[in-house]
């Protein structure tokens, strides 16, 4: 089967395919313009960014922080950047110029170990006493229904009680 | 035959210390030992008038070297700043005034500490406010920590005597109350 075109309608798409290629030409060209191609994106500095904390507000990662110390130290992460410093050389030198609670997650060394031993620890703990607690609740619970099962009554005033209930029915 | 029974074992009946225990109940009071002794060094706040101060080691900028313990004798102070402070800039012309007015005596010292900032800022407010005494940043925030700042600016000033005799926590609000500070320790 042979498809024929008419000249005009194949002319037409001829032309909107030219105008669709060129479009998506600029607007990749645009893009492209909004990182500057000389320099680290705004993504590479806040994969480092959101590894860090504000120096000056209470738990704010630096890549949310609006303030004016955080700007500059994304600044100062894209000025390393562009230098060619990797991710671990940067979080070094911010570690080495502001000390190790610039990072969101303290180094695991020295005192820092209680931060990830400690609650993984408790929760183990808590839940061992959860199960021993349970554990004592039903044996006490077993223990009362076998030893209720089991013994004889031989109550004097517990007798005296079934006698009048026998009594009062008939 | 042997008989099965249920009756404790002699070693049921004295199993020892209950190490289990022992070892919760430690972790427990180790844990609650040191929350105690964070809440107390979070509450004790900046160091105090009338103890010692604490001593260090300043880089400047300009890589010189300075070590609070070999200044006894002289009257230190001792100005956290940063460059992205806005009271800082403030007081950084009365700071400046107040060490141009002493910088010929041997008997007193300036010290601007850095806190948290950026290199390139931080020189670029020195430039702004023509500031001219031994200026560095608080590397690692050891300083800012020893002093147990809470904020900047807090300047804080030192006796001939190496015991703290002034603590500013915020700007200074003139000049005139700098050196009112300062003249009377000098005279010491």
């Amino acid at each position: 089967m042979i498809i024929k075109f008419r000249p005009s309608a194949y002319k037409i798409t001829s032309i909107f395919l030219l105008i669709f290629f060129l479009a998506s030409l600029i607007t990749g060209v645009a893009a492209a313009q909004g990182d500057d191609p000389a320099g680290p994106s705004a993504d590479e500095v806040n994969a480092i960014a959101r590894q860090l904390f504000c120096p000056v507000c209470e738990n704010t990662p630096l890549d949310v922080c609006a303030t004016q110390a955080c700007a500059q130290w994304r600044a100062l992460i894209r000025e390393k950047l562009a230098a060619g410093w990797s991710e671990e050389e940067i979080k070094q030198y911010f570690v080495d110029q502001y000390g190790a609670r610039a990072l969101s997650e303290p180094p695991r060394e020295g005192f820092n170990w209680l931060v990830y031993i400690v609650p993984p620890i408790l929760f183990v703990a808590g839940a061992y006493i959860l199960y021993r607690g349970l554990r004592s609740w039903n044996q006490v619970d077993e223990q009362l229904e076998i030893s209720s099962a089991s013994e004889p009554v031989d109550d004097d005033y517990m007798a005296q009680l079934e006698d009048q209930l026998n009594s009062s029915r008939k | 035959m042997t008989e099965l029974t249920n009756q404790p074992t002699p070693e049921e009946n004295n199993p020892g210390l209950p190490w289990g225990r022992i070892a919760l109940w430690g972790g427990l009071f180790l844990l609650l030992a040191l929350m105690a002794i964070g809440l107390k060094r979070t509450q004790e706040g900046h160091v105090q008038v009338g103890q010692v101060a604490p001593q260090f080691t300043l880089t400047s900028f300009d890589g010189q070297e300075y070590d609070t313990a070999d200044m006894d004798g002289k009257v230190i102070v001792v100005n956290f700043w940063s460059s992205w402070c806005k009271p800082c800039e403030s007081e950084a012309p009365d700071l400046e005034a107040a060490w141009r007015y002493y910088q010929d005596r041997d008997d007193i010292v300036f010290l601007g500490v850095d806190y948290v900032d950026t290199e390139t800022e931080a020189r670029g407010y020195l430039t702004k406010f023509d500031i001219t005494y031994p200026n560095g940043p608080d590397k690692g925030t050891s300083i800012s920590q020893a002093y147990r700042i809470s904020g900047v600016p807090e300047t804080y000033i030192i006796g001939k005597d190496g015991v703290l005799a002034a603590a500013q926590i915020g700007p200074f609000r003139s000049y005139d109350q700098i050196l009112s500070i300062i003249n009377p320790l000098l005279e010491q």
